[in-house]
C-alpha cells in the first residue's frame, strides 16, 4: 500500500500503549465534564419555569454550555485541538464567522418582522 | 497524536507538492471539508428556527411541557428521556473515539468492541427518537382545548382512565344496554375532535348512543397559549374551575373545539411552525444517525475482515469517528434550541 510518491500521514497517527493510556484518561475526564454539563442543563430546564425573573440568564447560560460541549466535542474527541494550527483555522474561522454574520441577520430581521405583526395585529 | 507532524519541513517543500500543509491525508481533509458544509446545512436550518421563533407572536411550545413523558412511565417527567437520549448519544460518541484509539495502537479487538458499542448506542438513539415521534404526533390525552372566550390552553394533569361506555340508543352495530370496553381512547378522541360528544353522551360511528363512564381527572391545570377575551398567554387555570371550563368545551357537541398531538396542519403544543420545524429538523438529524450507523457497519465489517490491519492504518475508523461525533455535536444544539430554550 505504500507509495513513495505521496507522504502516508495516516501512518504517523499510531501511538505506543503508555500513550494510549493518558489519552483514555483524557478522554474519561471530557465524558465526565460533557455529562456534567447535561445534567445541570436538565435539572435547570425541568425546575426553572420560562416565566420565572431568572429565566434570561438560565437561557444565556443554556446557550454557553452548549458552547462549551461543543468545544470539546471538537477539539477533543475529533481531535481538531491536535491537528496544525493552518488546519484548525481553515475549518473552525470561516464557519464561526458566517454563522455570526446569520445569527445578526437573523436578530435584526426577525425583530423587525415581528414589529411588523405588532403594528399591523388584526 | 494525530495529525501531527514527525519532521519539520521547509515552506517551499511544503507548498510545493507532495507533502501536504496540513499533516494530514486527503481522505481525512475531504471528510472534514464535508463536514462543514454539512454544518452549514444544519446552521442555516437552526437559524431559520430562530428567525421564525423570534418574530412569532403567538406562544412559542415550551420543552418542559411538551416532551415530559417516559416510556412505561407515563408523564410529569419533564426532558428526562431526551435527556437519556443525549445521554446515549454522548456514551456512543465516546465509545467512537475510544475505537479510533486502539485503532491507533493497531488493537483489532479492541476497535471491533468500541465499534459495537457504538453501533448499539446509535441503535437506542434512532429507536428513542421514534418513540419520541410517535409521542409527539398522537400527543397527550387531553389535547389542547378551546375554551368559551375563545383562547387556547393546553392541559396539564392526570387523566382519568375511561372507563366503558354504555350504550343507550342502538346504532348499527351496537344494541342497547350493551356495554363497550374496547378502543375507547381512540374512539373518544375521535368523537371530541368531530363535536360528537354532548353532556357526557357520546355519539359513536356506527350512530349508537352510549354514556360515557369516566373516572376523576386530578390536578388539571389549563395554561393558555392563544389569548382570548377573557384570558391572557401564560394565565393557568387550575383545579375545579379548569375542569369545569375544559369539560364545557369537550361537551359542547362543537367539532374542533380540541386538538389531539402534532402533524403538519394542526399542533397541540403551541404555534404551528414548531411542528414543522421539529419534524424537519429532529428528521434531518435522525437520518444523519441512521445513515452513520449504517456506515459504521459497513467499516465494522471492514475491521472484521481484517482490510484496515493489512492496510498499516485504522484512518478509517478515524474518519467515519469524524462523522460520527459531527451528528452527536448537531444533536447538542439541537437539543439547546428545541427542548432547553
Amino acid at each position: 500500500m505504500e507509495r513513495d510518491d505521496i507522504y502516508e500521514y495516516s501512518l504517523d497517527t499510531h501511538h505506543s500503549e503508555e500513550e494510549g493510556k493518558v489519552l483514555r484518561k483524557k478522554i474519561w475526564k471530557v465524558t465526565a465534564i460533557l455529562t456534567a454539563i447535561t445534567v445541570v442543563e436538565v435539572m435547570l430546564g425541568a425546575f426553572i419555569k420560562q416565566h420565572d425573573s431568572i429565566w434570561p440568564l438560565v437561557k444565556y447560560s443554556f446557550i454557553a454550555m452548549t458552547l462549551v460541549k461543543a468545544g470539546y466535542i471538537v477539539l477533543s474527541f475529533m481531535h481538531l485541538g491536535d491537528e496544525k494550527k493552518a488546519l484548525k483555522y481553515v475549518i473552525l474561522v470561516p464557519y464561526i464567522i458566517f454563522i455570526v454574520y446569520l445569527i445578526f441577520i437573523l436578530l435584526t430581521e426577525s425583530n423587525y418582522v415581528r414589529s411588523v405583526w405588532e403594528s399591523h395585529a388584526i | 497524536m494525530s495529525g501531527h507532524a514527525t519532521k519539520e519541513i521547509d515552506s517551499a517543500t511544503l507548498w510545493g507538492g507532495k507533502v501536504s500543509p496540513f499533516s494530514t491525508s486527503y481522505g481525512k481533509l475531504m471528510m472534514w471539508f464535508f463536514l462543514v458544509s454539512d454544518a452549514l446545512t444544519f446552521g442555516g436550518l437552526l437559524i431559520a428556527y430562530g428567525f421564525t421563533r423570534f418574530n412569532t407572536l403567538d406562544a412559542w411550545p415550551i420543552g418542559e411541557e411538551t416532551f415530559n413523558s417516559m416510556p412505561f412511565l407515563g408523564h410529569g417527567y419533564p426532558l428526562l428521556y431526551v435527556a437519556l437520549m443525549t445521554f446515549i448519544l454522548i456514551v456512543s460518541s465516546v465509545t467512537m473515539v475510544l475505537a479510533v484509539e486502539a485503532g491507533h495502537r493497531m488493537d483489532k479487538r479492541g476497535v471491533v468492541k468500541w465499534m459495537i458499542a457504538t453501533i448499539i448506542g446509535g441503535f437506542f438513539f434512532v429507536g428513542s427518537q421514534a418513540w419520541e415521534w410517535s409521542h409527539f404526533i398522537h400527543g397527550s390525552e387531553f389535547g389542547k382545548v378551546e375554551l368559551a372566550d375563545g383562547s387556547q390552553a393546553i392541559v396539564h394533569g392526570e387523566f382519568g382512565e375511561l372507563q366503558n361506555f354504555t350504550v343507550t340508543k342502538a346504532g348499527n352495530h351496537h344494541k342497547k344496554g350493551e356495554i363497550i370496553t374496547e378502543d375507547l381512547m381512540h374512539q373518544y378522541q375521535h368523537a371530541v375532535v368531530a363535536g360528537h360528544v354532548e353532556n357526557g353522551m357520546i355519539t359513536l360511528h356506527d350512530g349508537s348512543e352510549a354514556k360515557v363512564n369516566k373516572a376523576e381527572d386530578k390536578d388539571m391545570t389549563l395554561i393558555i397559549k392563544v389569548k382570548g377575551t377573557k384570558y391572557k398567554l401564560n394565565d393557568r387555570i387550575e383545579g375545579a374551575d379548569a375542569s369545569k371550563q375544559y369539560y364545557a368545551s369537550i361537551n359542547s357537541g362543537e367539532p374542533h373545539k380540541v386538538i389531539y398531538g402534532a402533524n403538519l396542519k394542526e399542533n397541540e403544543y403551541g404555534t404551528q411552525q414548531y411542528a414543522q420545524f421539529f419534524f424537519f429538523i429532529t428528521g434531518f438529524h435522525g437520518f444523519h444517525v441512521f445513515s452513520g450507523v449504517c456506515i459504521n457497519i459497513i467499516i465494522l465489517i471492514g475491521v472484521l475482515r481484517g482490510l484496515y490491519h493489512k492496510r498499516g492504518h485504522y484512518e478509517m475508523v478515524e474518519k467515519t469517528g469524524l462523522y460520527w461525533h459531527f451528528v452527536d455535536l448537531v444533536w447538542v444544539f439541537v437539543f439547546t434550541f428545541f427542548y432547553l430554550v
